[in-house]
């Protein structure tokens, strides 16, 4: 116990110069790649916070598939280029923006010294719905995602539809309905072949994995999803798979299943149990692991879609 | 668990950590890349394999032991694949 | 000094790094790097309002941390957007800047 304090200190201090190199580094490509690493580093502050399920989702998804989508947008960019050095800001902007994200940031320090004593906490509240509707499930988060909070969770889901929809609408109207340009031009190397022909058995069996446990130990629909996403991501970027049309019918149909199901579900809770979005306790987790399924399938389709980007001209061969 | 095991758990894991720190000592005294490159598929392979040894003397079922192996075989597959490709991205800038 | 106090400095700091980053940041894509620090900073945040609100028997507060887990996920799919509504401002115009008066200049090409 006497040596953690210290430890945690180190983290946090490492967690901040990493997060600083990502500010400071002078080329694009050097601040995404320490932005993955404070991904990674994160995630070790959610497990000292006793989050393990955040650290998987802030690894899975904050670090690696948003450094995958920043790195190819990069690449993308042409060359990394940066913008000119006449637009570069002046010493008193820098001043005065230093002075003002320092008061930003010694607000909110004091109000986290300041937190009321004893905490407010939902979690008698969430402990008690997950004792009703979420019988079953021996993962709290699960519970209050599924059952507890699940009208966040069926939004979160349609959030992610339509941010697809949102990068679609950047098509260039004469590229509309074919592929996203694939991840890389040239021919892959042979190690990335290699890398995802492993990968793609072993890490859809974790991904699975992942999912099921997550209804009594930490994992869950997020990051058994975020995991199959990055499957597909590298299976793609070996070259083995390639973007799919995004007016193929199988794209659309797997991105609405999840909330599709969610609603249904929600709808028939309605007359079933008595109220929108409750579950007979019966049958409840059935039902839930039921609709996570699809909750995993509209992830692992959504995520790669958005690292892929719009459909462009001369994707078709 | 009985007292022996548990020293050679403490043993193995010491000696991984040792294998990492020497490795990152590397990354950062080693003067290019490949070297660096070198130093880190190496060393830290090493190391986390008798970190990962360590704990699965630990291991309370047979399934987080298995679990612990898939990481080990996981992490010496990607590391080994990335380090190729860092190779040959630095190959392609030298010529 | 304990773990969720450090951890919510940690936050605070964040949040200053990444609106300095934000503002200063004249490229687009560092822009939305800083923007995401400043996201992990509000989740840390957030994340020990979880870890203090331990009550019922467990560890933590599941409400908050299951919000944060949902976060992550959103701020994702808007990062995604914002690539793409940059990718496709590189397509229409041939510099990056989001500057209006650079862009009523007839531009020259490539920066230097």
């Amino acid at each position: 116990m006497s040596v953690l304090p210290y430890l945690d200190v180190g983290l946090a201090l490492l967690v901040v110069a990493v997060a600083a190199w990502t500010v400071a580094a002078r080329a694009l490509f050097a601040s995404v790649v320490s932005y993955v690493a404070y991904g990674l580093l994160l995630a070790f502050v959610w497990i000292r916070l006793y989050a393990p399920d955040v650290a998987l989702t802030e690894a899975a998804v904050g670090g690696g598939v948003t450094g995958v989508l920043l790195i190819t947008a990069g690449k993308r960019l042409g060359a990394l280029h940066d913008i000119g050095p006449d637009v570069r800001p002046g010493v008193g902007l820098k001043l005065l923006t230093g002075v003002l994200a320092a008061l930003v940031a010694g607000a909110l320090a004091s109000v986290i010294l300041l937190l009321p004593d004893p905490p407010p906490s939902l979690a008698p509240e969430a402990s008690a719905a997950i004792d009703s509707a979420g019988a079953g499930l021996g993962n709290p988060i699960t519970a209050v995602l599924m059952s507890y909070r699940s009208f966040d969770t069926m939004l979160e889901k349609i959030v992610l539809v339509l941010a697809v929809a949102g990068v679609w609408s950047m098509t260039a109207d004469e590229a509309w309905g074919r592929a996203p340009s694939p991840f890389r031009r040239s021919r892959p190397y042979a190690p990335t072949i290699f890398l995802a022909q492993m990968l793609a058995p072993i890490g859809t069996l974790i991904g699975i994995h992942v999912f099921w446990t997550g209804a009594n130990a930490p994992g869950g629909a997020f990051q058994g999803g975020a995991l199959l996403a990055a499957i597909w991501i590298i299976t793609m970027m070996a070259r083995l798979a390639e973007p799919p049309r995004v007016d193929a019918r199988w794209l659309r149909m797997a991105l609405v299943a999840g909330p599709a199901v969610f609603l249904v579900n929600g709808l028939t809770g309605e007359f079933v149990a008595g109220s929108f979005f409750a579950y007979p306790p019966s049958v409840a987790k059935p039902i839930i692991l039921f609709i996570e399924a699809f909750m995993v399938l509209s992830i692992a389709v959504a995520l790669p879609m958005l690292v892929a980007g719009p459909s462009s001209e001369g994707s078709d061969q | 668990m009985t007292g022996l095991l548990h020293l050679l758990s403490v043993a193995a894991i010491g000696a991984g950590t040792f294998f990492f720190f020497t490795g990152t000592v590397a990354l950062l005294r080693f003067p290019d890349s490949l070297t660096r490159l070198h130093a880190l598929t190496k060393a830290d392979n090493l190391g986390l394999g008798l970190v990962v040894f360590g704990l699965i003397l630990r291991a309370e079922t047979a399934l987080s032991a298995l679990k612990l192996i898939v990481i080990w075989a996981l992490v010496l597959l990607s590391g080994a694949s990335t380090a190729q490709l860092i190779g040959r991205a630095l190959r392609r800038v030298r010529e | 000094m304990n773990p969720s106090v450090i951890a919510g400095l940690t936050g605070a700091t964040l949040v200053g790094l990444g609106l300095y980053g934000f503002i200063l940041h004249p490229h687009p894509l560092r822009k939305l790097l800083a923007f995401n620090l400043i996201g992990s900073g509000v989740f840390l945040v957030f994340g020990i309002v979880a870890r203090r609100g331990a009550a019922a028997g467990f560890r933590f507060d599941p409400v908050p941390q299951a919000m944060v887990i949902t976060g992550i996920v959103v701020a994702f799919a808007a990062s995604a957007v914002a690539v793409a509504l940059i990718l496709r401002l590189s397509a229409a115009n041939s510099d990056l800047s989001l500057d209006p008066d650079a862009r009523a200049e007839p531009s020259d090409g490539e920066g230097p």
